[in-house]
């Protein structure tokens, strides 16, 4: 800010504490509900001030979405997504920005199209390749005529499967395959000065020395950077465990959170239990928060780049 | 110890040749230095030796051994950069030893080898420090010691000292010619300041759009430039430069206006009736009393150095400068008389710019 006036700086600290108020609003209010019961929950007027019911809300709530296990399979899933991503956006920014070849941009391009094609949009295809992981090569065998061939000569009938459905694999790995990863260390990667790749050149370090010795350690701060945006990513995914699970040992933890809360036509004319629905809520948001607060720090500095 | 061939050497980027051609040898041992203005192409020639750009044509051997497709590290070469380009997040200590770590050295050898050159570049106490808490001249002894380090055969400088201020330039000219003479290694040193050229080459290469101008010590680049462009670059304040034509009759260069300027009688000779660019070293020049000297020039304006005065003046349409202790002796506006020793005159051909000497004619190729 260059400007320095007192009215000045009012008016943007009002402004400041008016988002603030309006984001923690709703978070007030799920706190609130939580700790009633149902008849204060739903009474009116509605009650503003928290009440005492909650932890016999919270434990109600636990119990009632089996949250333990789904906990369990989102964090692997989340700390998959996270491990998946990092390492994958790593390789390809480290093939695109320290490698000279001729298909460099394309394969760039190719990678960052994807950005404008997220999940949601390609779910369908998605989900066919998920629930058979060799869908495109038998799609190739087939149309290239091969399948015909070894089907005339040894009667084999070539038909490659593998189902993702129902196992963390399909729940990771569509999850990983994504851009924005491999843009964020690309743009890291291109701030390395030139003369340092050199240096290591000159000091008989090969590519993968360098990269493990030289690029993670600089790229830590993105790394951590990363790992939070993927982990808050991978945990409040919704719509592809949706799809992809129907075993429900495999549920995820938003999904589960969906069930909690009340539709009014399965509690058949019964009162909706929003004060379990809310519990359920406050501790399905509790990991995302305690992560990007305790690597806030590290996500601030990595998001705009200046350790160096 | 390794003597560095370079033969014919050529660099193209796409279509474009930025280094036509280029043959140097460098003695095991000899500090050499490649002096030329930015894209001359000397960086690229240090950059080839070194093996970060491959060689379009042409071979280089380093003792006695073509390194076209070796890689750097198996080139016996270490290089100090520009930017020094340390490793941020490693120690001085890590910076220095990385490369014996890659080349598997167990670490107390390592420690050992580290501590002895970190020694002898007065970097002990800072061993545990990152680059970015020391000066620039301490991350510069950091980059020397992580090229002394790997005792190399070779060792190469691109443009090392030019981000320092102009008082430690000076101080690490000296150590590195220090350290040059401890290590003894053939050294290889590339820069565009020609006080570091002067003051530290066993033998200077002047470069120009991509090929070699001149090879020598300092002093003969000095005192016989090889070409216009050699004559003009080295020695400041620059080389004052007229045409003319060479008159054989009274041993002289006849200028435009009809002064003239007295040149040895076998040079004069030698090159009778020819048009010729005159180089005149400021140094060389002294003032005199308006008609009392080879030609008049209307003095313009003077530039305290402490020792010496630089005189500016205007001859013709050109700019003469004029290195002299004494006072001004006329005023703004006035003309004044400038005299050089026929000894002191330096001869180039019009045409292709080079060096005319007397006895020349005698060195060309004889028909039979």
């Amino acid at each position: 800010m260059i400007e320095r006036t007192p009215i000045l700086n009012i008016a943007t600290h009002a402004i400041l504490v008016f988002g603030l108020l309006f984001l923690l609003l709703p978070m007030y209010l799920v706190i609130v509900a939580a700790s009633h019961s149902l008849q204060d929950v739903v009474a009116v007027p509605p009650n503003l001030l928290p009440g005492d019911q909650l932890w016999i809300n919270l434990q109600a709530a636990w119990a009632k979405g089996h949250l333990g296990e789904r906990f369990v399979t989102t964090f692997v899933v989340a700390i998959g997504v996270m491990t998946g991503k990092i390492v994958l956006s790593c390789i390809t920014a480290f093939g695109i920005v320290f490698f000279d070849h001729r298909l460099k941009m394309p394969i760039f391009w190719l990678i960052f199209i994807t950005l404008m094609l997220p999940l949601e949009v390609r779910i369908v295809p998605t989900y066919a390749v998920a629930a058979n992981a060799f869908l495109p090569f038998q799609t190739l065998l087939d149309l290239s005529g091969i399948t015909w061939v070894i089907n005339a000569l040894s009667g084999v009938e070539v038909k490659l499967e593998w189902n993702l459905l129902n196992s963390y694999a399909g729940l990771i790995m569509p999850l990983v395959a994504t851009a924005t990863g491999t843009f964020l260390y690309r743009q890291f990667f291109l701030t390395i000065p030139e003369e340092l790749v050199e240096a290591a050149k000159m000091d008989g370090a090969g590519p993968l020395r360098f990269l493990w010795d030289v690029l993670i350690p600089l790229s830590r701060t993105n790394i951590a950077a990363l790992a939070t945006i993927m982990f808050v990513y991978a945990w409040n995914q919704y719509l592809w465990p949706l799809l992809v699970v129907t075993d429900q040992s495999y549920a995820m933890i938003a999904v589960e959170l969906s069930r909690l809360v009340p539709k009014f036509s399965a509690t058949g004319g019964e009162v909706p239990k929003w004060h379990i629905a809310m519990a359920g809520t406050l501790i399905v948001m509790l990991p995302p928060i305690v992560v990007v607060v305790a690597m806030q720090r590290w996500f601030v500095r990595g998001l705009i780049n200046t350790d160096k | 110890m390794a003597h560095i061939t370079i033969q014919d050497v050529r660099k193209s980027y796409a279509k474009t040749e930025v280094v036509h051609g280029v043959s140097l040898e460098v003695q095991s041992g000899e500090f050499v230095v490649i002096l030329g203005p930015s894209g001359c192409g000397k960086s690229t020639l240090l950059r080839m030796i070194a093996g970060l750009e491959s060689i379009s044509s042409g071979e280089i051997l380093i003792a006695g051994k073509v390194v076209n497709d070796l890689e750097p590290h198996q080139r016996g070469c270490a290089m100090v950069f520009q930017n020094y380009a340390l490793y941020p997040h490693m120690t001085v200590a890590d910076n220095i030893g990385y490369g014996l770590k890659v080349a598997g050295l167990p670490l107390a050898a390592r420690n050992a080898k580290v501590a002895a050159v970190a020694a002898s570049v007065g970097l002990t106490e800072f061993l545990d420090r990152r680059p970015g808490q020391l000066s620039g001249g301490q991350r510069q002894r950091v980059a020397m010691a992580r090229a002394i380090v790997r005792e190399p055969a070779v060792f190469l400088f691109d443009e090392p000292l030019s981000n320092l201020d102009a008082k430690l330039r000076v101080q690490m000219r000296h150590e590195i010619r220090r350290i040059h003479n401890q290590i003894s290694a053939t050294s290889v040193f590339v820069t565009h300041d020609q006080a570091e050229g002067m003051t530290l080459a066993d033998r200077l290469v002047v470069m120009n759009k991509g090929v070699i101008e001149q090879v020598g010590t300092p002093e003969e680049i000095y005192h016989a430039p090889a070409s216009v462009y050699v004559g003009g670059f080295i020695g400041s304040p620059a080389m004052n430069f007229m045409g003319g034509m060479v008159s054989p009759n009274q041993a002289c260069v006849a200028l435009e206006n009809g002064s003239r300027i007295e040149i040895p009688q076998a040079l004069a000779t030698a090159h009778a009736g020819q048009l010729v660019q005159i180089g005149l070293r400021p140094e060389a020049l002294s003032l005199v009393p308006a008609g009392m000297g080879a030609f008049d020039a209307t003095f313009d304006f003077f530039e305290e150095l402490g020792p010496t005065r630089l005189y500016h003046f205007q001859f013709e349409d050109l700019m003469i400068a004029a290195l002299a202790s004494d006072k001004p002796p006329v005023q703004v506006g006035q003309p004044m008389g400038l005299k050089i020793a026929p000894e002191a005159v330096h001869l180039f051909a019009a045409d292709t710019g080079k060096r005319l000497e007397a006895t020349q004619k005698a060195a060309q190729p004889v028909m039979v």
